[in-house]
């Protein structure tokens, strides 16, 4: 089961490498991370997607929350946060296929953002699954390059 | 406004943090503060390997409950410390280790003897600071003692660049800890303690089990008056050893692999389990799903990720220990009021194993390794503190020398760490010089860490060190008689041929005293403690003798193996001694 974490933490050197290095030596796998400043000076925000059991989470959290430099960590529960993830991708195309895909592009509220002869990259934003969908719509064109940035999410208020 | 350097606020701020001894070895990155500790007022323990000086610093927090500390040089220095982190993080000791590094500007360069340590370190190091600027060491230094003996205590590292040693700054005093992260919860959940309270006058067969944390929350006072009050019998860990007075009644002495029968049969059968300061490690539960099947699991420790990892717990409570203790036996108090619980039925049975399966060996053939350790009990009169190496030297050490106070048995607990005996008995000794130190050593572990017998001598350290010497590598020997067919597979020592023990102890300047008949025995551990000096004792003992009764691994707690054997002094009644607790 996947589980979306928002870790925030002291923006002290080290402190990235002290929670990959706390998942690896506990066996838990990361899925993505992203990581970021915050609206704290010297404060940063880690949100962690980690796949494992009910029973495994608690151990994360736990665990992590024995790192000096993490100062709070919250579960973000699907139903009542807001996610998002970033993702890029160049696409194949030549004359007669781009139309589409830019038809494709504007259904998926995306942009393109660079246009060449032989290829478009087009930026989308969402969460995974429509970021999937996607990928899955212009798989047929040719997918030269993918990049996502992971998954960041805010509780609701 | 400069005042000092970085190397010079350093030292200072150890004696600030009440510093008295620190165990080191220096080398080129941390020559500046060498340099300053040559007019301190803090005793700097040369020791001739650095792993010596970090299991020095190890045996001297655990015998006194204060902060170890060690200073080391980068690279090889730094690397040869790792496996003290380890243990000390595993055994949770509260150790301030401060290495050099290379100067800031050469740090990612491969530069001489340059080594990452405080990546090397992040597994084992509870936190690490890599100080880059010698502004920031008032608070650093602040905050790893405060990081180090509070909370789950545990070693905290310091990484110095050689630079920032020679950096001009200004100190004074202290600085402020800021620790947004980090509060440990030390008072328990009120309605929780109430529920252990409510779960332990219900309960008709409850045990505790009592872990090393008892010992660094101070709680033995509290612990002994909720067994005393409640009727309670209480099993250890190893690492609990000595929270609980083994002389008790009401003591079970030590459960798991190697426990006492009693005590592993009464956790088989108890309908409630009272941790306490414990972490239910598999040496201790053996076959985990079959661990105390009937029992409802009460758990107390400062840790919260302890709670839940290994066992389901009914009851958690996270918090310090002795302020849990103090708050539960309060409300029992209240609770119980005149009433008295003696439950006879529960108690019978547990002193019925007892009786019928107490600790014992065969004293007859050759020297018994578990003679040697219990005559050293009688003739220390249960008051030494013991270090121990590890394998089967620690096993008899920790089945055969009766505890009964904390902090005076010292061991490698969760690590293993052989080597680890000699140089903690050497801080030990240091940290409390009053006490006889003795370091139950056996002729493997001995040699892993045997160059610290300068240390013992030059700095007048007086401990005796015993070696239960086999001529194995002894519990490797014994798993491999048990599970590997006999196929002793590199793990004679070649006892006869090398070494011989007395001459290296005559060649550092200390004593040595060989010991092969049983009747020697006794003189030779009387000799040892007249002599004001280390003393190595070789006690050449029966080769294959096995620690029992013994859990296989992976086994449950209710299929010890071992004949059942009595105890000396029921075998032989003229061996008996005075009792003298």
């Amino acid at each position: 089961m996947k589980h979306t974490l928002s870790v925030l933490v002291e923006n002290k050197p080290g402190v990235l490498a002290r929670v990959a290095e706390l998942f690896s030596r506990r066996g838990f796998n990361i899925d993505s991370l992203a990581v970021g400043p915050t609206e704290r000076p010297g404060f940063s925000r880690i949100t962690i997607v980690v796949d494992v059991a009910e029973h495994s989470l608690e151990q994360v959290r736990k665990q992590l929350h024995k790192l000096i430099n993490v100062v709070e960590i919250n579960d973000l529960v699907p139903e009542r946060s807001v996610e998002r993830e970033l993702m890029m991708v160049k696409v194949s195309v030549n004359e007669s296929s781009r139309g589409e895909l830019i038809q494709i592009t504007d259904i998926f509220r995306g942009k393109i953002v660079d246009v060449g002869r032989n290829a478009c990259i087009v930026e989308i934003t969402g969460p995974a699954q429509k970021l999937e969908a996607f990928e899955e719509m212009v798989r047929k064109f040719g997918i030269k390059e993918l990049v996502r940035t992971g998954k960041v999410a805010l509780q609701r208020s | 406004m400069a005042n000092m350097t970085g190397a010079q606020a350093l030292v200072r701020s150890l004696e600030d943090e009440g510093v008295d001894i620190l165990f080191g070895l220096p080398g080129g990155q941390i020559l500046p503060v060498f340099d300053v500790l040559y007019d301190s007022s803090i005793r700097t323990i040369l020791v001739r390997h650095e792993q010596g000086a970090i299991h020095a610093a190890e045996g001297y927090a655990r015998a006194t409950g204060k902060v170890g500390t060690c200073v080391v040089t980068s690279g090889p220095g730094a690397t040869n410390i790792v496996t003290g982190m380890a243990d000390a993080y595993m055994d949770s000791t509260p150790l301030v280790v401060i290495t050099g590094q290379v100067a800031t500007n050469m740090i990612g360069t491969d530069a001489f003897q340059e080594a990452d340590i405080t990546g090397i370190t992040l597994p084992v190091a509870k936190h690490s600071f890599l100080l880059k600027d010698a502004r920031n060491l008032p608070e650093v230094v602040a905050e790893a003692f405060q990081i180090a003996r509070t909370g789950r205590p545990g070693p905290v590292l310091i990484d110095m660049p050689v630079d920032v040693s020679r950096q001009e700054m200004n100190y004074e005093g202290l600085g402020e800890v800021r620790l947004p992260g980090y509060k440990p919860t030390l008072k328990g959940h009120k309605r929780q303690i109430q529920a252990a309270a409510r779960a332990i006058l219900a309960a008709r067969k409850p045990v505790i089990y009592a872990g090393g944390g008892v010992i660094s929350s101070g709680a033995s006072k509290e612990l002994a008056q909720l067994a005393r009050e409640n009727h309670l019998f209480v099993t250890h860990s190893l690492m609990g050893k000595g929270c609980f007075s083994e002389a008790d009644r009401l003591s079970l002495g030590m459960l798991g692999m190697h426990g006492t029968r009693y005590a592993n049969y009464s956790i088989c059968e108890a309908d409630l389990l009272i941790a306490i300061g414990a972490r239910f490690s598999d040496r201790i539960t053996g076959k985990l799903s079959e661990f105390a099947p009937h029992a409802t699991i009460i758990h107390i420790d400062i840790d919260p990720a302890e709670i839940g990892k290994n066992v389901n717990v009914a009851i958690p409570i996270v918090g310090d220990c002795r302020l849990v203790l103090k708050e539960l036996n309060e409300i029992l108090a209240n609770l119980r009021g005149n009433k008295s619980n003696p439950r006879t039925a529960w108690t019978a049975q547990v002193e019925e194993w007892k009786r019928k399966f107490p600790m014992g060996y065969e004293l007859e053939g050759k020297l018994k390794p578990q003679y040697v350790v219990e005559r050293i009990y009688y003739l220390t009169k249960g008051k030494a503190t013991i270090c121990t190496e590890v394998g089967q030297n620690q096993m008899w050490a920790a089945q055969y020398y009766k505890a009964t106070r904390p902090r005076q048995f010292i061991t490698s607990g969760g690590l293993g760490t052989m080597g680890f005996g000699f140089p903690a008995a050497i801080g030990a000794k240091l940290g409390r010089p009053k006490d006889v130190v003795f370091d139950i050593a056996g002729d493997g572990s001995i040699q892993m860490t045997i160059q610290e017998l300068a240390t013992a001598v030059i700095e007048k350290v007086p401990v005796k060190v015993a070696i239960l010497n086999n001529g194995y590598l002894g519990m490797v020997r014994q798993w491999q008689q048990l599970f590997y067919r006999k196929r002793y597979s590199s793990t004679s020592l070649e006892r006869g041929v090398s070494p011989d023990f007395v001459m290296i102890a005559e060649a550092y300047g200390a004593k040595g005293i060989r010991v092969t008949e049983t009747a020697q025995v006794d003189a030779a551990i009387k000799e040892a403690l007249a002599y004001d000096g280390p003393v190595f004792l070789d006690f050449h003992v029966e080769p294959e003798e096995n620690v029992y009764p013994m859990v296989a691994p992976g086994e449950p707690l209710s299929e010890m193996i071992g004949d059942i054997c009595y105890p000396v002094e029921q075998v032989h009644p003229e061996l008996a001694e005075e009792p003298f607790l």
